[in-house]
């Protein structure tokens, strides 16, 4: 065995826990996983069977931590894992797993599949059997500071930009505000209009919060590339500006991965618990509009239907705020059957967007195949969602099948009907 | 050794054995699984109605929504000769007494010709979800040898059982040993195959459901 196949099999020895034992151990190859990923009901074809996209981390388990499995090891009657093997999986742990968990709900004994994907891109990353596309994303987040590259004097660019557009002042690493806020550079880049809505909502509100010149970018592409080290340095740049600022909250973009990296994984990165707290912006939205601040001067007409993005909502647990918040806004809000948790992801999830060989972008195209069908047998030609990658995504989706669907970010839709 | 004997032997030392390598087995591999524990989740949990480790223990006893139109077999098929083992093993008057002699424990059995039907409808079951199995191309393409195997183990013995109850093919105290055999192998085959499944499930609903729950989603 080489001697990066050695940390490559060491990795996956230290990432096996109990959950994970438990869950090979339970598999009866019912195949039912199959049938709630997008991947497959999309192709038609098994190799995107969830389970299977964990084969070499189970044939680790079975060889390092079963009686049998070592006793065969022992006499030589195992398969070692191989760098082709590792080589060949690359395409199913990264460009047809968006890790949208789906899977893991429907498993009848209980595995949480998404789970195992998760501890074993740790393993993918070590070996270097990773997309070009997220290396690169996360080689920018690390040295530069973001995914896209993008440099603070940019995004201070876009901020005095939208105090202009807003007339208001949006704060920058001012100490003792109430939020520190979050960006992805998605946003900062594609959709600006999102710092605008958010400026104009605190304001109203009365809430105090600020940016961080050396924290604005929320998004982890050490956690999508699966590189704990990685995802620990960037997760700590926030926590650093959180506590340096003493804010108490840090408010997530409306990102996916953003935030389950920094309110999910964060913590049990660093290896501690935080001394802030870290909010979603839909549920900060959500309170004031309990608390009667979020008022509509008007009502958004068109029939729409609501994705709800995969990290925040089934694997975020972000899941009343979207419908309620959805409902205030809009007038012709069709729910769709597979909504909230059961909602199909937009296919560019887990880092899969970031990956721009031709074979992942037909597969995307495909997978998509499912939100065309919620969008046409809705008969609708406005999409609303909350995350700047599930918009892209599905942006470029909607160009290759010339579809004339409109899509609109939930918080730039909120605060286009803000009451002044 | 004659049929007799061979019926004397599984019995008596047969069983024996075949229930020491259950026991062992079972104990060994819950060591070996649940031992590697798990590392504490530091995200401050959020809290929701119905997510906890036991609700989805129970929960994923259920089809989720939309799943039994898309594999309908599965679910029926699966319940199906899932509940026929379980009325079988537990309320057949036969293996009462064997669990009574072998624990003390008693309770009563349901009369013999609806067991009888029972096990004509779990091998219909069983043998519906192996042509599943065999057709289906993500079941098929998951499958090895050891899919087709415990299959085979599972379901000799209500094969067994029943033609020996019904006087089929070999005479009864040949076919009743035959019997007893296959279900020692199943006994001794179950702790080192997916068969451990019947253990372990319960754990990984749990675990699914627990760290799930500490994010808010009912799993």
């Amino acid at each position: 065995m080489s001697a990066s196949l050695n940390k490559v099999t060491q990795t996956l020895k230290e990432v096996i826990d109990a959950p994970i034992a438990s869950y090979f151990e339970s598999c009866v190859h019912c195949g039912l996983c199959a049938e709630a990923c997008l991947f497959y009901t999309e192709t038609g074809d098994p190799k995107y069977t969830p389970i299977h996209k964990v084969e070499p981390l189970r044939r680790v388990y079975e060889q390092e931590y079963t009686l049998l499995g070592r006793l065969m090891k022992m006499v030589g009657l195992s398969k070692p894992i191989t760098d082709d093997e590792l080589e060949q999986w690359q395409e199913l742990v990264y460009d047809s797993c968006t890790m949208c968990g789906r899977c893991s709900l429907v498993c009848p004994v209980g595995n949480d599949i998404v789970y195992m994907i998760r501890k074993f891109r740790e393993g993918m990353a070590v070996s270097g059997h990773v997309p070009d596309g997220i290396r690169s994303a996360t080689r920018r987040t690390v040295e530069i500071g973001g995914p896209m590259g993008l440099k603070w004097p940019a995004v201070a660019n876009v901020l005095k930009h939208a105090e202009e557009n807003t007339g208001l002042t949006i704060p920058v690493d001012k100490e003792g505000a109430d939020y520190l806020v979050l960006l992805s550079s998605m946003e900062i880049v594609n959709y600006p209009e999102y710092i605008e809505a958010l400026a104009k909502v605190f304001h109203k509100a009365g809430i105090s919060f600020t940016l961080a010149s050396d924290a604005f970018e929320a998004t982890n592409a050490g956690i999508q590339i699966g590189a704990s080290d990685i995802a620990r340095v960037i997760v700590s740049r926030i926590v650093d500006a959180a506590e340096r600022l003493k804010v108490k909250y840090v408010l997530s973009p409306e990102c996916g991965h953003a935030y389950m990296a920094i309110r999910w994984e964060g913590p049990n990165l660093i290896g501690r618990p935080y001394g802030f707290k870290v909010v979603h912006v839909l549920e900060l939205l959500d309170q004031l509009r309990q608390e009667g601040l979020l008022k509509m001067k008007d009502t958004f007409k068109d029939p729409l239907i609501l994705h709800d993005p995969c990290q925040i909502v089934r694997r975020g647990g972000v899941l009343q705020a979207p419908d309620a918040l959805i409902r205030q806004v809009a007038e012709n809000y069709i729910p769709i059957a597979d909504q909230q948790k059961w909602n199909w992801c937009c296919g560019g999830g887990g880092g899969a967007s970031a990956i721009h060989t031709e074979e992942a972008e037909a597969l995307r195209a495909r997978a998509f195949g499912v939100k065309k069908r919620q969008i046409e047998a809705a008969g609708v030609g406005t999409v609303v969602t909350f995350c700047a990658n599930c918009r892209i995504t599905m942006e470029e989706a909607l160009d290759h099948y010339e579809m004339n669907t409109k899509l609109i970010g939930l918080t730039e839709l909120l605060a286009e009907h803000l009451e002044d | 050794m004659n049929e007799l004997q061979l019926l004397t032997w599984a019995r008596g030392p047969g069983l024996d054995i075949a229930v020491g390598i259950f026991v062992l087995g079972v104990l060994w591999r819950l060591i070996e699984i649940y031992t590697l524990g798990r590392k504490k989740d530091l995200a401050a949990p959020r809290r929701a109605a119905g997510a906890s480790g036991l609700h989805t223990v129970f929960r994923r006893s259920l089809a989720p929504p939309g799943m039994l139109k898309r594999s309908p077999v599965s679910y029926i098929g699966g319940y199906t000769f899932h509940i026929g083992l379980a009325i079988i093993v537990f309320l057949g008057a036969p293996h009462i007494l064997l669990i009574s002699n072998l624990t003390g424990l008693s309770w009563p059995a349901l009369p013999a010709q609806l067991i009888d039907l029972v096990a004509v409808v779990t091998m219909a079951a069983m043998l519906v979800m192996l042509f599943d199995r065999i057709t289906k191309p993500a079941k098929r393409f998951l499958s090895t040898f050891e899919d087709w195997f415990t299959w085979t183990v599972t379901f000799l013995p209500v094969l067994t059982g029943w033609l020996a109850v019904q006087h089929l093919l070999l005479p009864y105290t040949t076919m009743l040993a035959l019997h007893i055999l296959s279900a020692e192998i199943l006994l001794i085959v179950l702790p080192f195959t997916k068969l451990f499944h019947a253990f372990t499930l319960f754990g990984s609903r749990w675990y699914n459901g627990s760290a799930n729950a500490r994010k808010g989603v009912p799993v």
